[in-house]
């Protein structure tokens, strides 16, 4: 199973540490990484430019009008993703657990609603079926 | 088989269905974390059983034909739904279904199911229902009325939570040992939640939550012969027991309201004290104290006057001080403070009481206002216990004990 974590976190905390507070930060991340990527359960990851780089659309009255800045206005911003396979959501939280947006911010855990073709195409078969049988 | 009478039939299914409606669920459940899924397969099982045990015969293994009827509607259910949803979904939902059983044998599973249900991630109002509902087979009218909620809110909240251990993939099991305590709180608050909405019904006139409190029981002897060796799991049986114990002496033969100091002894269950007093000696063997432990070694004290006719309020004051130190709560500071009152008189235990009332959590409960009224009451400050005794009245929403606070109210002398 499939879980993204969103990791959401006040900004300006970033802009206010010190570049060696900076540095470290980084690296906790870098460990992070480098354990779910050991461990055999990292999918991907990725880091965001801050929320003042992002631009919305949305569709009113048949017109989609882009906007300028996040589609949320909160203090706390999604600023980076893992995306990780795992048995179920004890392990989702139990990595979860350890990630350092935890310390600064809110790391939320969703599972993956698994789409796309592979999964319809089997229908065909029925060998958990036969076998119960 | 041999034939059997609709009585016998209905007789078999209702026993089945009390001793092994969570087994099913829960194993049914286990890999696939479709609880609905399970309870819905598992109702068809009783109504083909009604309908099919009165010409056949009642089968000699009841639960294990239950369980393969229910495994063939699963089946079934998971085959028409297949070109809905994605396969690895059918897949986890069938793998079940081929795991062979002993003959006469369901592996218990219940604990996993209770596991699931109180978990964090799962909204904590919900954990006691949803318990009610998965392991005892309480339908949702039922546990609506006991948690006075309306039965079309109450179901969508439990389909709701269901439909979060399935697609969040909550697991069906009990948690590694470093996680097991923390986690096993929340399943023992939420068997202590059931058995409070059981304990309100004091007089029993509401069944639905009369019953409340035997299931709740019911589950937490359950908690303690599946992991025997958990002292808070004991002290939450004994806690339930001491206070179950206590119900025919609750009120009067008018309804009336009686206090724990009033009630007479003699309508007290000993022999579930004594059920209450073998769990916690067992809890305290274990020698790792709780909150459970604690609450019901209060209990303890408090019944220990049918022995010398007198509550051991030193030994009281003494547990309170351990469970205000572990819990910080309040409501351990208010009734440590009335057992204060017992030894060191009114005005100690109202100057506890002085030190709390600016918790927010006080001022709305009652409790703290008739403990006030009270103390107020034997300093013979009458004006300001009456004001104390206005507020808790209005606070109250059982009407015996807001009788009972009437009754004390009036016997304050007049200026």
């Amino acid at each position: 199973m499939q879980y993204l974590l969103t990791l959401y976190s006040d900004e300006s905390g970033w802009e206010k540490m010190t570049p060696e507070q900076q540095q470290q930060g980084v690296a906790a991340y870098g460990a992070y990484t480098q354990a779910l990527s050991a461990a055999g359960v990292l999918k991907g990851s990725n880091r965001l430019r801050p929320s003042s780089t992002a631009t919305t659309l949305r569709t009113t009255n048949n017109k989609t009008q882009v906007l300028d800045g996040p589609f949320i206005d909160s203090k706390e911003q999604l600023g980076g993703y893992y995306l990780i396979d795992v048995p179920d959501l004890d392990a989702a939280l139990s990595w979860a657990g350890k990630c350092p947006g935890v310390g600064h911010g809110v790391v939320e855990v969703r599972a993956i609603w698994a789409m796309g073709p592979a999964n319809y195409e089997q229908n065909a078969a029925e060998p958990a079926v036969a076998a119960a049988r | 088989m041999s034939p059997c009478s609709g009585a016998l039939v209905r007789e078999t299914a209702e026993s089945v269905a009390r001793h092994s409606y969570g087994k099913l669920v829960a194993f049914l459940a286990a890999r696939s974390g479709n609880v609905a899924a399970a309870e819905d397969a598992l109702s068809d099982a009783f109504a083909a059983a009604l309908e099919d045990w009165p010409v056949k015969g009642c089968p000699a293994n009841p639960e294990a034909w239950l369980l393969t009827v229910a495994r063939r509607k699963l089946i079934d259910t998971a085959r028409r739904r297949k070109n809905e949803a994605p396969a690895d979904d059918f897949e986890i939902e069938t793998e079940s279904l081929v795991e062979p059983v002993d003959e006469g044998e369901v592996p218990d599973r219940r604990l996993g199911l209770m596991f699931a249900c109180a978990h964090p991630s799962i909204d904590a109002a919900i954990r006691a229902p949803l318990i009610l509902q998965a392991v005892l087979g309480l339908d949702a009218a039922r546990i609506a009325s006991a948690f006075l909620m309306s039965p079309a809110a109450m179901g969508q909240r439990l389909v709701r939570a269901k439909t979060k251990i399935r697609q969040a993939r909550i697991p069906l099991r009990i948690p590694e040992r470093e996680e097991l305590p923390e986690r096993l709180e929340t399943v023992l608050d939420a068997i202590y939640a059931a058995f409070s909405e059981g304990w309100l019904d004091a007089v029993g006139t509401d069944p639905a939550r009369r019953d409340l409190a035997e299931e709740a029981i019911y589950l937490g002897r359950l908690v303690t012969e599946l992991l025997p060796g958990e002292p808070e799991a004991l002290g939450l049986l004994a806690l339930m027991l001491y206070a179950e114990a206590r119900r025919r002496a609750r009120r009067g033969p008018e309804g009336e309201y009686i206090a724990l100091a009033e009630q007479d002894i003699s309508l007290w269950d000993h022999e579930r004290i004594r059920a209450a007093e073998t769990a916690l000696r067992r809890a305290g063997a274990i020698e790792l104290i709780g909150r459970y432990q604690l609450e019901a070694a209060i209990q303890s004290a408090h019944v220990s006057r049918r022995r010398d006719g007198l509550p051991n309020w030193p030994a009281v004051v003494k547990l309170y001080d351990a469970l205000l130190e572990l819990t910080g709560s309040p409501v351990a500071a208010i009734n440590r403070a009335i057992a204060v009152a017992e030894i060191e008189g009114p005005g100690a235990a109202l100057a506890i009481l002085n030190s709390v009332c600016g918790d927010a959590r006080v001022i709305e409960y009652q409790p703290y206002w008739a403990a006030r009224a009270d103390l107020l009451a034997r300093i013979g400050a009458s004006a300001e216990a009456r004001d104390a005794y206005e507020i808790a009245i209005g606070l109250e929403r059982d009407p015996s004990l807001r009788n009972y606070l009437e009754r004390r109210r009036a016997r304050l002398p007049r200026r």
